[in-house]
């Protein structure tokens, strides 16, 4: 089965994001997603009624909210009533649903966005949530030490080392320097361990945050965006549920997302990688066979802002950003979802010839 | 600008889940010392069992018995045990494969130290005493020196099956309701009300919640409304809520305080609950050290004009 080329071409025309922090008290979720709804909009000069589709990713579990998405909507102005979706996912699949909206011809105009607030819960334990009622959720794994099974394991086949692991903390956040959205802007020590193998340095940091993005069919996105980033393929694969029958060391859904994409056809020059934990880089690298010509992870990725639910959506940001201001011609974006990168995104994006 | 509200917020559900065939003689084995696994179509043996192949989706029903006994595939050191994981001293989370199982059980291996864990190391199952058929049946794995075990190769059919699992779950949040909220409340422990106006439409949110839902944009102008206001509906109550010391039949009305852009809610009190109109002019009734008015009552104003409320109902 092959998917049926796209009828319509689709960019990336705008991106925007908070300054990831902490914690955010003060604010309330729209509170803290509007201004990033207002700079993306303002971004291309389109107002909320210039938008054909808005679709969104959040969860309540992260601050405990009860439908904190429909209060979320109010940072939109959707009155006129709008076309409105929402994902209970990262919002890199929100993108992806906007995407098939622009492609059926419904729309023109998409704003996606994706937001999460970390700081009022337990976010270890929130995440063991999402996991198997049945056999798993009852012993509580957290999601850190569920990421580091996947570290041993990685260790064990000889392909990593806790140097190596830490090599990839460092080079992450050295690239954070250059991010003024990012939460660690700096290299920090790996620290002590928090499950064995990994260190308070091999995990991300835990912070609230919100990103939009403004998506356009053909001849609208070159009206809005000087530069384009053409979303040249884009797919999204899952791996079964559980841990123990999976292969924790590849990522055969990556792999097979990339290949739907289109990623392995040429070479990418950027590649932005949703890799909350060091070792999950080293996997994603050997899954999308990513070679040291390609630069990885220019934002600092997640090890250096990790707002859960748009931290995927970042990544496409971010890669579509490098392409609106010609840092990059040809980039892929990755974002994962679940426990041990169970369920990927993967898409490429090019740039038109300079 | 006033200090942050936070409140601790407790979100505690016990979750009664059934279960399919298959996950029921898993957990009734496990509440009989016995560890259960399904084979799939081309012969592998899945432990835990689950009802689906997860390659090919194919119902599976084979259920075979697999040994107490195995190989740790994957470990990782926890010296911090959180609340509800299966044991309160440190220990390692283990991938665990059981002798005649093809794949491997989530669960933690009870060792004096990670220098005592490794992959491929052997392990058993330690059975919890008391087991009801959950997967905390097994109350760990323990390192164990020997071969695998034998099984007496049990069928998977059981009397008296276990059907469902009550699963607790609790998280606890620190509550913190915003700048608009923050800012609304305080000036209600004043006891009074103020919302916020927004700038574009210039209607007044009350209670404010930071935004124009129609517009989109911040509100920030800030507004005291009230405190008297109007039934724009109502509703008589005559089911008495549980833990609710309130006589029945009672009114809940929408009430437009006066100055405000949308109605709020609240009960209606100091009046026959059948003399309750639309229009009726109320004003708070505040009880001693309340955080908010514990009920509406009628003013002795004449009812208000139909046309002053109508856009508010």
């Amino acid at each position: 089965m092959t998917s049926a080329p796209p009828h319509r071409e689709i960019a990336v025309v705008a991106f925007a994001q908070t300054v990831h922090r902490r914690i955010s008290d003060e604010l309330s979720e729209v509170e803290m997603l509007m201004p990033v709804l207002h700079e993306v909009l303002d971004r291309t000069g389109l107002k909320t009624a210039d938008i054909d589709f808005t679709c969104s990713g959040s969860s309540d579990y992260l601050a405990g909210r009860a439908f904190s998405f429909t209060l979320a909507l109010d940072g939109v102005g959707a009155w006129p009533p709008i076309s409105e979706s929402h994902v209970e996912m990262d919002g890199a699949w929100a993108l992806y649903e906007a995407w098939t909206k622009l492609l059926t011809g419904d729309a023109d105009t998409a704003l996606v966005y994706a937001y999460g607030k970390s700081s009022p819960g337990p976010v270890r334990d929130v995440l063991t949530r999402q996991l198997d009622p049945y056999y798993v959720a009852p012993l509580w794994p957290d999601s850190v030490a569920l990421a580091a099974l996947q570290a041993q394991a990685l260790i064990d086949t000889g392909a990593a080392d806790e140097p190596a692991l830490a090599a990839v903390a460092a080079r992450n956040r050295e690239n954070a320097a250059a991010n003024p959205h990012a939460q660690l802007r700096h290299r920090v020590p790996q620290g002590d361990y928090l499950v064995r193998p990994l260190r308070t340095g091999d995990c991300p940091p835990i912070g609230d945050g919100a990103a939009a993005v403004i998506l356009a069919a053909g001849d609208r996105a070159r009206a809005l965006c000087a530069r384009p980033a053409w979303i040249r393929g884009i797919d999204h694969r899952i791996e079964a549920h559980g841990l123990g029958v999976r292969d924790l060391t590849d990522s055969p859904s990556t792999r097979l997302a990339a290949e739907r994409a289109g990623a392995f056809a040429r070479p990418v020059d950027t590649a932005e990688l949703h890799a909350p934990f060091t070792a999950q880089e080293i996997v994603l690298r050997r899954a999308l066979r990513l070679g040291d010509d390609v630069t990885v992870n220019p934002s600092g990725g997640a090890l250096a802002a990790h707002p859960i639910m748009a931290a995927g959506l970042i990544r496409l940001g971010e890669a579509a950003a490098r392409i609106h201001r010609g840092a990059s011609d040809r980039a892929l974006a990755h974002a994962t979802s679940g426990p041990c990168l169970q369920q990927n995104l993967v898409a490429v994006l090019e740039g038109e010839p300079r | 600008m006033p200090e942050v509200l936070k409140a601790p917020l407790v979100v505690e559900f016990p979750f009664t889940r059934s279960l399919g065939p298959v996950q029921s003689a898993f957990l009734t084995g496990l509440r009989a010392r016995v560890v259960l696994g399904v084979r799939t179509g081309d012969g592998r043996v899945l432990v835990p069992p689950v009802e689906y192949d997860p390659v090919t989706a194919e119902e599976i029903r084979d259920l075979t018995e697999v040994a107490p006994t195995g190989t740790v595939t994957t470990w990782a050191w926890n010296h911090a045990p959180r609340r509800g994981q299966p044991l309160t001293t440190p220990f390692a989370w283990v991938l665990v494969r059981l002798d005649g199982a093809d794949t491997a059980l989530l669960h933690a291996l009870d060792a004096p130290g990670p220098d005592a864990v490794h992959t491929g190391m052997r392990v058993r199952v330690r059975w919890a005493e008391q087991r009801t058929g959950a997967i905390t049946d097994i109350a760990c794995f323990e390192p164990y020196d020997g071969d695998p075990a034998g099984t007496a190769g049990h069928t998977g059919a059981f009397e008296d099956p276990v059907t469902g699992i009550v699963a607790p779950a609790r998280l606890d949040y620190t509550y913190a309701p915003g700048r608009a909220q923050t800012a609304y409340l305080d000036a209600l422990s004043g006891r009074r009300t103020v919302g916020e106006r927004c700038p574009e439409c210039r209607k007044v949110y009350i209670p404010p919640r930071g935004a124009c839902p129609t517009c989109g944009v911040a509100t920030s102008e800030q507004v005291e409304v009230g405190p008297r206001g109007t039934v724009t509906t109502f509703c008589v109550v005559n089911i008495k809520a549980k833990n609710l010391d309130i006589e029945v039949p009672y009114v809940y009305a929408h009430i437009a305080l006066d100055g405000a852009g949308l109605a709020l809610h609240g009960r209606i009190g100091g009046i026959p609950y059948d003399e309750v109109r639309m229009g009726l002019r109320v004003e708070p009734v505040w009880t001693e050290s309340a955080r908010h008015p514990d009920h509406y009552r009628p003013t002795g104003e004449p009812d208000a004009d139909y046309d002053t409320y109508k856009e508010l109902l």
